[in-house]
């Protein structure tokens, strides 16, 4: 993501600024956060105006599954920030190694939320189902905000790995190395991101009952 | 360095001239040069801009008579909700911003390209997928979004008509906006010349920054609540839809909460414009530097607080209407503050009355009629009389037309030579300036008398006795059209016939005059040292009071 420009020579090239690489990141996860801060609204003031439909619908999640989930992504944070110490000590395949693992935690998260929603599903609650909308409106909307708030952030998990794959690969192949990582960080900042969010949904609908 | 690998031949032509890795049109569509970025802006925005003012031209036709004139009403309602998305996501928002600030920006800090060239181009691509499908939509079955610019629910969620494309335009939109705000902020951070400190920018940039904070922080809350919209559409899932719960009312504080600040992403760069020309055509340094730029970054500040004085009908508690009333007349202060720093600076100047000068001082008196009903419009009790009439629509063309649109034109007549290194026809020119300003306030002043009258906005009927203003606005809006034509004429001329412009033919003191026109390939070849202020006219201003 530095600042490279077509059709000039080589020597222009050396143009390099990891601080304001790192900078744009930062500015693209503020913008990212208030994404979801605006659901984080829309939760507050629906959870203000039902409080006790919100209170019943959360004992229908299933907290170890979410417990179990914000333990994968707990760890996952950690390899992908242990990787960039690797990629400091220039310890290539170590790096290789956590990122590949960072990967790995984050399909496991994705399988876990693959059974937890199907199984919703099975049960008849999905958005707009007859089931569904037999219950008290507070209910309709803590499952309305459920399925988009986690499905939203299931979708940063899929973007994530994206963004860790194309990272391993550019460590694989040597042009993210012991001198040159911003780009390494930068998915590991994204990462980051994705794991916070999921720290405030957690509470949010499985604890706060 | 990069300078000696430019031939002479092209050295002339400057970054016109560049042999890239492409020729022809995917030299420009594959380029990542902000110089190129930012007339493919202009290019499409242009067309974007044509067909909108088409569509506002049919509407102002469509209103000389009371009942139908020359459209059904569905078409009439399809109209204005094209002329707002398109005007609104297509033209005023990235306008100055993606036309201006990418061509200038670099070259105003004294950089060789923005900080993110990929992610420029990207933003563009963004654009135009954007803004096509904005197109596509009306002519996909089920026919064009007939819901407004501001696709309110339940509405939006009802209506058989093709908003999920309209809102998905509109979040690709937003995204672009969000791209372009964040390369600039990086580039203003890490990439001025030596020696720009921050108070040694000139003020656009100043603006620039601004608006980049805005388009950072408030876009994302559209493109949230747009997904909502579209969630709601798909799924039912009871967000907005008051039979599951839901709040409609949180849509429209939502909508607002980016809108609003939207609104000063319009108007800042304008302002910013406006800063610049100034102390060029009064020879005169700008007064006020310091509090101009604050005012700006106030303007950002306040205006993102003040969303729901577009609410005060839906019945919120009188504490948050007098927090939202109050908070609106803020903001007029950092406003205010401009505007009275450019009258300052004006003051004892040498004032050359050349083309931008001119656009510049309609954009000042017709910015401050918008600025002043803006303040009537954020009392309580007027608010309750005007709301949703033509005394709103009134208010916010003179803000955001007779403002930003002024402030686009006398920046295109201020920075062309220096775009395509050719000089346009004085005479041409004044006369659109006169005319765009005849028509524009022929066009929009009767909208307050309908408007204080009682004329609701986006009504396709009407009663008889608002018919003499609706004739006269409509009479504006052909004066108004033919002011733009002549002056599209004038410059697509001058880019055939005009002569060479110099490198500086205003006598301007940015760092964009040190450079030839148009500026070559990578802008600068040694990167200048910056050792004053932006507008040191000191050499003007030391003379012996010759006219006291």
């Amino acid at each position: 993501m530095s600042g490279t420009s077509h059709g000039i020579p080589a020597e222009a090239h050396v143009h390099r600024d990891d601080t304001g690489s790192r900078l744009g990141m930062w500015l693209f996860l503020f913008t990212e956060l208030i994404l979801f801060g605006g659901l984080f609204i829309v939760y507050a003031v629906y959870r203000f105006s039902h409080p006790d439909a919100f209170h019943l619908a959360a004992a229908e999640l299933n907290t170890f599954v979410g417990t179990v989930n914000t333990i994968i992504l707990l760890t996952s944070s950690l390899t992908v920030a242990m990787s960039i110490t690797a990629m400091q000590e220039g310890r290539k395949a170590f790096a290789l190694t956590l990122v590949g693992l960072t990967i790995a935690l984050a399909l496991a998260f994705l399988v876990n939320k693959y059974f937890e929603w199907g199984h919703k599903f099975d049960v008849g609650i999905y958005p707009g189902s007859p089931e569904l909308l037999s219950q008290p409106q507070g209910v309709i909307l803590y499952f309305g905000l459920y399925f988009i708030m986690t499905g939203l952030h299931a979708l940063h998990v899929i973007i994530g790995m994206a963004v860790l794959m194309y990272v391993f690969n550019a460590i694989r192949r040597g042009t993210i190395h012991a001198t040159s990582y911003v780009r390494l960080e930068s998915g590991a900042l994204y990462w980051h991101l994705v794991d916070i969010i999921w720290i405030f949904l957690f509470p949010l609908f499985y604890l706060l009952h | 360095m990069t300078q000696a690998t430019v031939s002479a031949g092209a050295r002339s032509r400057g970054f016109y001239g560049e042999k890239g890795k492409y020729s022809g049109i995917r030299g420009w569509i594959f380029s990542t040069d902000h110089k190129r970025i930012g007339l493919l802006y202009l290019v499409s925005m242009a067309g974007f801009f044509l067909l909108a003012v088409t569509f506002g031209v049919l509407m102002r036709l469509e209103m000389l008579s009371p009942g139908k004139t020359i459209m059904e009403p569905q078409t009439y309602n399809t109209l204005f909700t094209l002329h707002g998305i398109m005007m609104i996501f297509l033209f005023i928002i990235p306008g100055l911003p993606a036309v201006f600030g990418n061509f200038l920006l670099p070259l105003l800090i004294g950089a060789r390209d923005v900080f993110f060239p990929r992610l420029n181009l990207l933003s563009w691509w963004l654009f135009i997928t954007g803004g096509l499908l904005a197109l596509v939509s009306v002519f996909l079955p089920g026919g064009a979004a007939d819901t407004g610019w501001t696709f309110y629910v339940p509405y939006s969620i009802r209506t058989n008509t093709n908003v999920l494309p309209a809102l998905f335009a509109a979040f690709i939109l937003g995204f672009s906006s969000i791209l372009t705000g964040l390369n600039f902020i990086t580039t203003i951070h890490r990439m001025r010349a030596p020696g720009m400190g921050w108070f040694r920018m000139p003020l656009f940039v100043w603006s620039l920054y601004a608006t980049a904070w805005i388009q950072v922080l408030a876009t994302p809350i559209i493109g949230i609540t747009l997904l909502l919209v579209a969630l709601e559409r798909w799924f039912g899932v009871g967000i907005f839809d008051p039979a599951l719960g839901g709040d409609p009312v949180l849509y429209q504080h939502l909508f607002w909460i980016y809108s609003h600040p939207a609104v000063y992403i319009m108007i800042l760069p304008g302002l910013g414009v406006a800063s610049e020309i100034l102390p060029v055509f009064a020879r005169r340094t700008i007064f006020g530097y310091k509090f101009i730029a604050f005012s700006s970054v106030a303007i950002a500040g306040l205006g993102s607080l003040v969303w729901a004085h577009h609410m005060f009908t839906v019945g919120m508690s009188y504490t948050g209407m007098f927090v939202f009333s109050l908070l609106t007349f803020l903001v007029s202060i950092p406003s205010a503050i401009k505007i009275f720093n450019w009258i300052a600076t004006l003051y004892k100047g040498s004032i050359v009355l050349d083309v931008p000068l001119l656009f510049i001082l309609s954009f000042i008196v017709q910015f401050s009629i918008g600025g002043f009903t803006g303040l009537m419009l954020g009392a309580l009790a007027v608010n309750i009389h005007v709301q949703d009439t033509y005394f709103v629509v009134g208010h916010f063309h003179y803000v955001m037309f007779g403002g930003t649109g002024f402030a686009l034109f006398a920046a295109i007549h201020y920075w062309f030579p220096k775009m395509f290194g050719k000089m346009y026809r004085k005479g041409p020119a004044v006369l659109s300036w006169i005319l765009a300003t005849l028509g524009f306030n022929t066009l929009y002043m009767p909208f307050f008398f309908l408007g204080y009258m009682g004329m609701p906005r986006r009504y396709y009927d009407y009663l008889p006795e608002y018919q003499s203003f609706h004739v006269i606005a409509t009479v504006g809006s052909w004066i108004l059209v033919l002011g733009i034509i002549i002056m599209i004429v004038n410059l697509l001329y001058a880019l055939k016939k005009g002569a060479p412009a110099l490198a500086n033919p205003w006598g301007g003191k940015t760092l964009e005059w040190t450079v030839p026109s148009p500026p070559p390939t990578e802008n600068f070849a040694t990167i200048p040292v910056v050792t004053t202020g932006p507008y040191d006219f000191s050499e003007y201003e030391q003379r012996p009071a010759e006219h006291s």
